[in-house]
């Protein structure tokens, strides 16, 4: 991908451009059979949020308290939470994809917090990470769609009901809406994380160029700096949201496997 | 005396009882009136249910635009693809494009709950339901 070294840049340059943010830096060369594996900052950001999503949730259920302690129910809130989601959509039979879908949501979750910290990276603002993860689940749905009714699975795409002459045309939208489903799925995360990123630091910006103007430039960059302290709020609500989102279509996509017709 | 302002007839002890009773009981009864505790929390209820509502309504709304492009995206790169491979253009960009559009229009309208949300689940609803509906006719 075009994403391996080519966005080396001068330290200079970085501060006030807002794409800057995403580049991807290689901290160790890695070249295995002449494919490029090195370890990139983007690399280091998933090993921090997988370590500190597991060290939190290990280190706050140790306890096993009756009475849970506060920061061990934060971990019971989140457990119940992602339960709570599969089981409305997917029913009892569902939850036996329950690690999968609370280690995305809290992959997620913890991914996008992460990167409201500056100068933290955010992983999922890369299309590559969210096509990888919505790829997964959906290669996985219609694993095990097929693994559990056969054939049958593929009447997902024939609607019953419907007039014979329509049948191939129904058939290709549905097969085509099916197909839209880890595009929408990676492109949303993505495109929602990234926006808001960008936004966020152009904001920013116009404070620090503004307010290098005099007084005048003072007065003037109060605006830009309310609407940056308003986006900040915005992109906690956004970075929970969409791992929700995420969460809930992965759980519904997994009901459409489980649930055969009969 | 303030509490002859209260009570028609309260000149001895026992009529002060049955005073004492009647006031407990009206309290009671607007506790679980209209305005009650019981009601109060009823309404906590309601307001609970309603943010988890609009919670579910944001997610929705963040759904339905990216729903509508990877719909059109989607079938725009399959006609883009079977022009490339079988030398078909533009036939299979028109159609699969157009194909691609109503993919999307479906969508949209599953996401926001207009079209039952696809064929199976829509079946196990029914089943469900005439699960029920024997059970009932059972009983």
């Amino acid at each position: 991908m075009a994403f391996t070294g080519h966005f080396e840049e001068d330290e200079a340059t970085v501060a006030n451009d807002p794409i800057s943010q995403f580049n991807i830096s290689k901290l160790l060369q890695l070249d295995v059979g002449g494919y490029d594996i090195s370890f990139t900052n983007s690399s280091l950001f998933m090993v921090a949020t997988v370590a500190a999503s597991a060290a939190f949730l290990i280190f706050t259920t140790s306890g096993r308290g009756l009475i849970p302690s506060r920061l061990q129910s934060i971990s019971e809130m989140l457990y119940e939470f992602v339960a709570g989601l599969l089981r409305d959509s997917a029913g009892s039979e569902g939850m036996k994809f329950f690690p999968i879908v609370f280690s995305l949501f809290t992959f997620i979750l913890v991914a996008n917090l992460f990167g409201m910290f500056p100068y933290f990276f955010t992983i999922t603002s890369h299309i590559v990470v969210t096509a990888a993860l919505a790829f997964g689940v959906i290669g996985m749905v219609i694993v095990y769609g097929f693994y559990k009714n056969g054939l049958g699975f593929l009447k997902l795409f024939v609607p019953s009901g419907v007039p014979g002459v329509l049948i191939p045309v129904v058939v290709l939208i549905e097969v085509i809406s099916f197909l839209s489903r880890p595009i929408s799925l990676s492109v949303r995360l993505f495109a929602n994380v990234l926006a808001g990123h960008i936004t966020l630091k152009v904001f920013a910006g116009f404070v620090v160029s503004l307010s290098g103007l005099g007084l005048g430039g003072v007065i003037g960059a109060i605006l830009p700096l309310a609407f940056a302290v308003a986006l900040t709020g915005l992109e906690f609500l956004v970075a929970f949201l969409q791992a929700y989102v995420f969460a809930i279509l992965t759980c519904m996509y997994i009901n459409d496997a489980i649930h055969p017709s009969h | 005396m303030p509490d002859q302002s209260n009570d028609d007839q309260s000149t001895n002890g026992q009529p002060k009882d049955e005073d004492l009773a009647k006031r407990l009981e009206r309290l009671k009864s607007n506790l679980d009136g209209p305005d009650g505790m019981a009601a109060e929390a009823q309404r906590d209820e309601q307001l609970r249910a309603q943010r988890a509502h609009s919670k579910a309504g944001i997610a929705q709304a963040f759904r339905l635009s990216s729903e509508f492009i990877a719909g059109v995206v989607v079938g725009g790169g399959i006609g883009y693809a079977i022009d490339k491979f079988f030398e078909t253009s533009p036939w299979g960009l028109i159609i699969f494009l157009l194909l691609g559009f109503a993919a999307a229009v479906l969508n949209v309208l599953r996401a926001s709950g207009m079209v039952a949300e696809s064929e199976m689940s829509l079946k196990t609803v029914q089943d469900q339901q005439k699960k029920v509906d024997n059970r009932v006719s059972d009983e």
